[in-house]
């Protein structure tokens, strides 16, 4: 290695508390084998940074930093095809969950399409405890790239011509449906 | 039989023709169905992102009133994302009684309290395994002969938790197939991943997977399926996916209650052909 590696001490101490966080999951991890059956069952490693494998290598060795910055974790649909097919058993799509939720929790998510995406689908859930697809979707597009949107006109009208699209007016003031459950769950979670 | 019914977000807009059609089949094989009072989401694939905790109370609180509706009868849920939470939510639960109690700690401002007692069914296993081949071809008024139809299961109905199928190798919707009369036509991608919400995210990545699907299923007239999402991303994306392929992409996807009401003889209102993004002009 030419290279030189700076050591930062607030990183290292934010990766010890991840550590603590992923202790169980790194404890699973142990068992791996590293077949790279998980790779070769992922329909999007392909467009992966890390290969899943590569990830579990890295979570193994505690360089989680890395692999909460990566694409990868954005890219599981959670198909499960690699937790079915894991030799050694270890739930796999279950561990990307915990990753996915300690990057956002954290702010340093890699993609900010996909923080956009569980925010904008959380906050409706929340306000009208069931999902209103359509200001969902307004809710993303205006937090990533309104342009983008445009992309989507044509289906957008396809759906509208076909009844598929429920338009309903926002309600945004208000006590919303979920807000007493959401503000009770996080005052547990902070208990923990 | 009897069910409590969860319908899920999708059922109330995009998918409507799925909770409309899967009614209507679940009536005329002489189900008793009646919908969870109070139902909220599930939580999709997005809350237990956001917070593990969360991703167990949203489907809990339905678990929980699916529990003080009583009579022993199991929660019938037509997502598969939804079905797929259920299933997790029970399992964790009864491994972790700490978990357990957080959760119901958390119900309690919904002044609702969860046993565990709850069973959740996919709509898939319960036709195939609660009705089964034979009761529902004893309703088919119009077979299908003619029809090649290719089955797509998707990932969560079958993945990970399914007691009902081979969660690589699904085989359940083939003697339901068989009973309408159609000729099934087996393929590769049968329960491989749709996509999700990479469409949306990463489209770049998620139309190639729905596209590969599509391709798979070409030689058939149809597509069916069992889960609004999957309906979704294969119905809607059509045109994006063909540009993917390279050569244009057309087949109509069907929920496969619509397809079995079209063979029960059930009227259009029943089966809303009319929502679909690929026109359904088939057999009819």
């Amino acid at each position: 290695m030419t290279t030189s590696t700076v050591i930062n001490l607030t990183a290292m101490e934010r990766d010890t508390a991840l550590l603590g966080q992923l202790a169980p999951a790194r404890q699973l991890l142990l068992r791996c084998i590293h077949c790279g059956t998980c790779t070769a069952s992922c329909p999007s490693a392909a467009a992966m940074d890390l290969t899943p494998r590569q990830m579990w290598r890295k979570v193994q060795l505690g360089m989680t930093e890395e692999v909460l910055r990566s694409k990868t974790i954005w890219l599981c649909s959670l198909c499960y095809q690699c937790h079915v097919r894991c030799p050694r058993g270890i739930p796999l799509t279950e561990t990307i969950v915990t990753l996915k939720e300690l990057a956002l929790e954290r702010g340093i998510a890699h993609s900010h399409e996909s923080a956009a995406f569980y925010r904008a689908f959380a906050d409706v859930m929340r306000r009208y405890g069931r999902m209103r697809e359509v200001e969902f979707m307004a809710r993303y597009f205006l937090a990533t790239n309104p342009l983008s949107a445009l992309g989507y006109a044509r289906m957008g009208l396809t759906m509208l011509a076909r009844g598929k699209l429920k338009i309903e007016l926002p309600r945004l003031t208000g006590e919303g449906r979920l807000d007493r459950l959401f503000a009770r769950v996080a005052e547990l979670e902070e208990q923990q | 039989m009897k069910y409590l019914f969860y319908p899920g977000c999708s059922q109330e807009g995009a998918a409507l023709e799925y909770q409309r059609s899967t009614l209507a089949v679940l009536a005329a094989l002489g189900a008793e169905v009646e919908e969870l009072e109070d139902w909220t989401c599930c939580g999709a694939s997005v809350a237990s992102v956001v917070s593990s905790l969360l991703g167990v109370v949203l489907p809990a609180r339905n678990l929980a009133l699916a529990e003080r509706a009583g009579g022993g009868r199991d929660l019938l849920a037509v997502c598969s994302a939804c079905y797929t939470n259920f299933q997790r939510t029970n399992g964790m639960l009864a491994a972790d009684h700490r978990l357990m109690a957080t959760v119901n700690q958390a119900l309690g401002v919904e002044g609702l309290a969860y046993g565990g007692s709850v069973r959740a069914r996919h709509l898939l296993d319960v036709l195939a395994n609660d009705f089964g081949p034979e009761a529902i071809a004893a309703q088919v008024q119009k077979p299908l002969s003619g029809l090649t139809v290719a089955p797509y299961y998707g990932c969560q109905t079958v993945r990970p938790y399914s007691p009902f199928d081979d969660p690589q190798r699904p085989t359940s919707m083939i003697a339901i197939l068989e009973a309408l009369g159609v000729t099934i036509h087996r393929h590769p991608r049968e329960a491989s991943c749709c996509g999700t919400s990479l469409l949306t995210t990463k489209p770049e990545v998620g139309v190639q997977m729905a596209a590969a699907i599509l391709q798979a299923c070409e030689p058939a007239d149809c597509i069916v399926t069992v889960c609004p999402m999957c309906h979704m991303n294969l119905d809607s994306y059509q045109d994006r996916a063909s540009r993917v392929a390279g050569h244009a992409l057309h087949i109509p996807v069907l929920f496969l209650p619509q397809l079995i009401g079209m063979a029960f003889g059930l009227p259009d209102d029943a089966l809303l052909f009319r929502r679909h993004v690929v026109p359904v002009r088939i057999g009819l």
